[in-house]
């Protein structure tokens, strides 16, 4: 209970503020790109925090997400959620097949298969025109409806997107206190010890790997019912890097590390907008400041101070009551 | 319980370990003493899984084990807690002996508590440290951790690499008093040690492990007074040899 405290003065947040500001553009439109942001963080952090294997791929699973669904129910008339059910499947099937061989790798290597595949993506998504539209992209895809509900409203998506978060946030918070945590930080902090405990390395990174996959996709799925269109400029290598600059700058290897790093920097360009062109310059200077001075990454340096200050306190008022 | 057959073990084109034999049985601590580089922790990897070896056969409890993996050894009943300790520094204490449950899935939280409260018991300082992180604790803690760890997968043979390793004397002493503890609990024990006259001084058996093949074997109180074993490991008659 005591564990989950902060998780849940963040989820009556989040449920709140479509009640208090039901009509605001930052609510309802921004607020579903950073919720989008932070599922596809949290997904990437259970990779690249827990299991300490870095991808600069992960948009590719976003992207193959949204384009079967875009697919699928434009060119094939499938049913929503068969036709998301049909991308998981693909997806589950792809990364596992792929994280055998990808996963061996260390490092920067690692690094460079991971990119190797995002590009790979990205560059089918563009080519295949006949299926994907090219870079035009398709747009038009079918109301996806929950149970006969359709949700064909801001405010409703917004709904829609903040439960799926919520949902990811506390699996992902949950994970690190089981089995299957412990045996992801084994294989972080040494895989050779890892092995001498009993864990099975291979299996535990790639189960990893799919699942962080999966996730990815069906965000993907619904971003593109969102969205009503789908590009392959959305899923290029420059947001695979832009989910692992999230993670990375609200501290590797914590979940709300990657849920504040990606309303960071899910908010800051809206908010820098008003610099007009020198937004990116701006942007880039505020990163850099950051990791020079909060190295850990911004929420666990939050984290760690709010625990001294509070420590200090407790320390203080011992000392009054001897 | 444990053996092994004409082992051959190689680095790439570097041979390591050649036709290595040897056996523990049941209730036995056997030491492998030896050199820096005569091929110690090769064996140790060897019989846990982590390097396949060319030929030869490793046997445990009547069962081939080599070629199999890792994680399945460690379910069969060898635990190996490696040289320099190889805690994990980021989790906690706590975390770290929750891991060495791992290949354990029957086992319930119930029996996981109280295995977690007989390492406590066995290495009273960690107890007092459960909830620190491992990297915080000292080189002496660490090894108790370790040791602990590998207790939790309740190991019928624990194997052990180098545990007095860059210890203090007190530690030295405290760590060798509980191999010898573990082992009067039943806990069969492969110790590997630079510490050769320790390692002797609480051992059933030993063998000499040079450039990678086994010289000389036997009972651990011989081995001691063997004027070769005594020349070149226990460094008894350094004196002599110097002042001559």
């Amino acid at each position: 209970m005591k564990r989950l405290a902060g998780y849940y003065c963040f989820a009556i947040a989040t449920l709140m503020l479509p009640l208090l500001f039901p009509d605001s553009y930052y609510v309802t439109v921004v607020g579903v790109t950073v919720c989008t942001n932070i599922v596809l963080a949290v997904s990437l952090n259970l990779l690249m925090g827990y299991a300490g294997q870095i991808s600069l791929g992960h948009a590719a699973f976003f992207g193959l997400g949204a384009y079967s669904s875009a697919v699928l129910t434009i060119k094939y008339g499938m049913n929503p959620w068969l036709a998301m059910t049909a991308g998981v499947i693909a997806v589950t099937v792809l990364s596992y097949v792929l994280s055998r061989p990808i996963l061996r790798l260390k490092g920067h290597y690692l690094a460079m298969a991971t990119l190797g595949l995002g590009i790979i993506v990205h560059i089918f998504f563009v080519q295949a025109d006949q299926f994907t539209g090219g870079p035009d992209g398709i747009s038009g895809l079918p109301v996806l409806s929950i149970l006969g509900y359709p949700i064909d409203s801001d405010l409703k998506w917004y709904w829609t997107f903040a439960i799926f978060m919520l949902a990811s946030v506390l699996f992902s918070l949950n994970i690190a206190h089981s089995r299957s945590g412990r045996a992801l930080a084994a294989v972080h902090g040494s895989e050779i010890a890892a092995q001498m405990l009993g864990v099975d390395t291979a299996k535990v990174k790639s189960h990893v790997f799919v699942f962080s996959a999966v996730l990815a996709c069906i965000t993907g799925s619904l971003f593109a019912h969102q969205q009503d269109f789908v590009s392959p400029e959305s899923f290029s290598f420059f947001f695979s890097i832009e989910l692992v600059t999230m993670v990375v700058l609200g501290g590797l290897g914590s979940t709300f590390g990657a849920v504040i790093g990606a309303i960071l920097l899910s908010l800051l360009p809206e908010v820098l907008l008003v610099f007009e062109d020198f937004e990116v310059m701006i942007f880039g200077a505020i990163l850099m400041v950051i990791m020079i001075f909060l190295p850990q990454g911004l929420f666990v340096a939050m984290e760690e101070t709010f625990f001294r200050l509070l420590k200090r306190k407790s320390q203080g008022s011992a000392d009054v009551t001897s | 319980m444990l053996h092994v057959k004409n082992l051959n073990t190689r680095y790439g084109p570097i041979h390591v370990l050649k036709n290595v034999s040897l056996h523990v049985n049941q209730g036995e601590i056997v030491s492998i003493i030896g050199a820096n580089g005569a091929g110690k922790t090769t064996l140790l990897v060897s019989i846990s899984g982590l390097i396949t070896p060319v030929s030869g056969e490793i046997i445990f409890e009547g069962q081939r084990i080599n070629g199999i993996s890792p994680a399945k050894i460690v379910s069969l009943g060898i635990a190996h807690a490696p040289e320099g300790r190889q805690v994990f520094s980021p989790l906690t204490v706590m975390e770290n002996l929750r891991l060495g449950a791992f290949a354990r899935k029957k086992a319930s939280e119930q029996e996981i508590e109280d295995d977690i409260g007989e390492v406590f018991s066995l290495f009273p300082r960690l107890r007092e440290r459960q909830d620190q992180t491992a990297g915080t604790l000292s080189g002496g803690e660490q090894q108790m951790l370790a040791i602990g760890r590998a207790m939790m997968a309740k190991p019928r043979l624990l194997m052990l690499d180098e545990p007095s390793l860059g210890l203090a004397p007190k530690l030295v002493e405290v760590i060798i008093k509980t191999v010898v503890d573990l082992n009067s609990k039943g806990t069969t024990i492969l110790l590997v040690e630079q510490n050769a006259r320790k390692a002797l001084e609480i051992s059933h058996r030993a063998y000499v492990l040079e450039t990678g093949r086994i010289t000389i074997q036997g009972p651990a109180s011989e081995l001691a007074e063997d004027s070769e074993i005594r020349r070149a490991y226990l460094g008894k008659d350094y004196r002599d040899i110097s002042e001559r």
